[in-house]
């Protein structure tokens, strides 16, 4: 089975300040991590291929310094790893973003694609279904457990607010992956030393047949207006009484605040 | 300090350090508590590969030495002995064979060995034999193509959770230590049984057990060197392995010493940060420089040790006697610098502390130590007249 897993670098939040003027992250000085979530996406993907062969392939867009996230994936035991990169790609939305890694998907080949199911920075969890979109492939997200996977389709469970859903589908397909799916493994030695060796395949906009146009800051629908905190809520008031009464009292206020 | 470690070396030392504070920190207390084997950790070992650095690579190893087992056991050190002690008394078990071993025994046992399969006991103590481990009453009869054993080891590091053990016993018994000889012993032989497991001051996580050897049969070829090699066997296994100790003294001493540098910064008295206190301020600088010594001379002397040298004996007592004795003081210190909170469970340094005062003992006493250290200047002193 030929595995692809999306993963993202991002600022390792644990260790992230705010700029309280500008309203973004201050990245200077901030350790780089694989998005935790992708770190299962990767254990995922590991364990897949003990169990059933292939091969496992880690991609990300990125800065040159995402070579780095590749090469940790590596010295865990990822057998190769793609860095979509280059002046372009910078600025991009999740739809800019799912187009770049669509493409560079295309380009490697899968039967199967792994993603976190959210990046800590962004915290959309809009790029993994996306990406799926773009190759008209079907999804599942929150994946909480593989059941079964391959030949030809996988059956996973589904984690819902209230309990889970079984879901199978025809490969190629892509999931995205919770925490509670696996504990990622530590690197090992012989993944150290392959990583400190391995090629890193660059790949630009053309070379994944994209033009400049459709990928970064001008591929981005979304545009930012405004960064800002959240001024505290007030007013926050407790309906009391039976749940007959608080239904009642919560429909008329609903209608005098033209919400209903 | 710079000790101008290869990529590969820092490699290795990045990732014991991820072991030791995402595996072994999290748990170290609660196996402290429960005397509870880590297998765990050592599953997590075996699949970083650190099982197999000092292992030829015609046999699955990294064909490393004394030096890159030593950073591995010195960053788990910093985390915990019990733990570190599991793993290295893996390869004071394992030395015998690759020292000793026939390439038969070697492919046979030293690939399971690498690649954490299998775990690895040594057993030369016994009930009246500890220092003076020429005393040994374990009896190894040849019988046909058998040797048969009878008698007991005791306080075996990893009895019982390993598989594979290396026994010293007398061969001849008249001829005494001359008469000895050591053997391959495999886990399920008939007649080999496990005595009970010893509750412990310290390392508690690492198991301490008998062996207990009764008419066990074990096949001729499980011989290492000839007969009546078993000493030189031993105490070549401990010339390798005692710097190893030393790395362990170095370690423990580094995770107490951090713990109380932190303990210092954020403790207010009288108004100011402890750390502030000159009284405290010379303590930290005192086990800074022990340590750092310590450190310096481990990582020598285990340089000397791979650099092929004959005689290493003097240099791995030195190594080991400077560092484990340092490490005494600095545990004992670090909790004299977080006053009571040092001594409560809450936090780590009382369990250094406990922990620490078994370097000073085993693999030779440190009062042996420097017995041997003199031997060795007296042979010296009378080689230069
Ligand atoms: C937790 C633990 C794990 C161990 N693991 C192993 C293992 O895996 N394999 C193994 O074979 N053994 C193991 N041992 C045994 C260990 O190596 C011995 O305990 C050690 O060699 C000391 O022997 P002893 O305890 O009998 O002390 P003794 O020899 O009885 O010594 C008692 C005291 O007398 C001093 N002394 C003795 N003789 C002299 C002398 N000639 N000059 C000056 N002072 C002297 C000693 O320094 C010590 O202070 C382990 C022991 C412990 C406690």
């Amino acid at each position: 089975m030929r595995i692809v897993v999306c993963i993202k670098q991002v600022p390792d939040t644990a260790e992230v300040k705010i700029n309280r003027e500008t309203g973004t992250l201050v990245r200077e000085g901030v350790p780089s991590i694989i998005n935790p979530y992708d770190m299962h996406a990767i254990e995922a993907a590991l364990a897949l291929r003990e169990s059933l062969s292939g091969k496992v392939t880690a991609i990300t867009m990125g800065p040159p310094q995402a070579e780095a996230a590749l090469r940790e994936a590596i010295s865990m035991g990822v057998d190769d790893g793609l860095l979509v990169t280059g002046r372009e790609f910078a600025g991009a939305d999740t739809l800019a973003t799912s187009r770049a890694l669509s493409g560079a998907i295309k380009a490697a080949g899968a039967d199967l694609i792994i993603c976190g199911k959210q990046a800590i920075d962004g915290d959309t969890a809009q790029v993994g279904p996306e990406v799926a979109e773009f190759l008209d492939i079907p999804h599942v997200s929150y994946v909480r457990k593989i059941v079964e996977a391959g030949p030809g389709s996988i059956k996973v469970e589904r984690l819902m607010d209230e309990g889970v859903d079984v879901v199978q589908a025809e490969l190629p397909a892509l999931i995205t992956v919770v925490r509670e799916l696996n504990t990622p493994r530590l690197p090992s030695l012989k993944g150290k030393m392959n990583a400190k060796k391995a090629e890193i395949k660059k790949l630009s906009a053309s070379e994944i047949g994209l033009t400049p146009e459709v990928v970064g800051f001008n591929g981005s629908p979304t545009q930012v207006k405004k960064i800002f905190t959240p001024e505290p809520r007030c007013g926050r008031r407790v309906l009391e009484g039976g749940i007959e009464g608080q239904v009642e009292a919560l429909i008329k206020e609903l209608m005098e605040k033209k919400c209903l | 300090m710079d000790y101008f470690l290869s990529e590969e070396q820092v490699m290795i030392k990045e990732l014991a350090r991820q072991i030791a504070v995402e595996k072994v920190v999290p748990v170290r207390q609660e196996l402290d508590e429960k005397e509870e084997f880590p297998w765990d950790i050592m599953r997590v070992l075996a699949s970083s590969d650190l099982f197999g650095l000092f292992i030829p690579e015609e046999f699955g190893g990294f064909g490393k030495g004394s030096f890159e087992l030593a950073i591995a056991v010195e960053e788990l050190s910093a985390a915990c002995l019990g733990v570190s002690t599991t793993y290295a008394a893996n390869a004071l078990g394992t030395y015998p064979i690759l020292l000793f071993g026939t390439p038969e025994q070697k492919k046979r046992y030293l690939p399971d060995i690498a690649a954490g399969r299998k775990l690895v006991a040594f057993g030369l103590t016994e009930a009246n034999a500890g220092s003076d481990a020429g005393g040994i009453q374990t009896t190894a009869r040849p019988e046909g193509d058998h040797y048969v054993l009878n008698g007991t080891k005791q306080w075996i590091t990893n009895g019982g959770e390993a598989e594979i053990y290396t026994v010293i016993a007398l061969t001849d018994k008249a001829k005494g230590a001359r008469g000895a000889s050591a053997f391959i012993v495999e886990k399920g032989a008939a007649g080999f049984s496990f005595g009970k497991k010893e509750k412990k001051m310290g390392i508690r996580a690492s198991a301490t057990r008998e062996l207990v050897f009764e008419d066990c049969r074990i096949p001729r070829e499980n011989i290492l060197g000839r007969e009546g090699m078993g000493f030189i066997v031993a105490m070549k296994t401990l010339d390798s392995s005692r710097v190893g100790v030393g790395a362990q003294g170095v370690g423990v001493a580094q995770g107490a010493f951090d713990e109380a540098v932190k303990f210092a910064r954020s403790r207010v008295q009288f108004g100011h940060p402890i750390i502030g206190f000159q009284a405290i301020q010379h303590m930290l600088a005192d086990m800074a420089t022990d340590i750092e010594a310590a450190r310096a001379l481990v990582y020598q002397t285990a340089r000397f040790i791979d650099s092929g040298a004959k005689d290493v004996t003097k240099a791995s007592a030195m190594a080991k006697l400077f560092a484990t004795d340092m490490a005494m003081r600095v545990t004992t210190n670090a909790l004299q610098v977080m006053g009571g909170s040092g001594y409560m469970r809450e936090y780590p340094v009382e369990k250094m502390m406990r922990d620490a005062k078994i370097l000073q003992i085993y693999e030779g006493t440190n009062q042996i130590q420097r017995n041997v250290i003199a031997q060795n200047l007296i042979k010296e002193a009378a080689k230069a007249k």
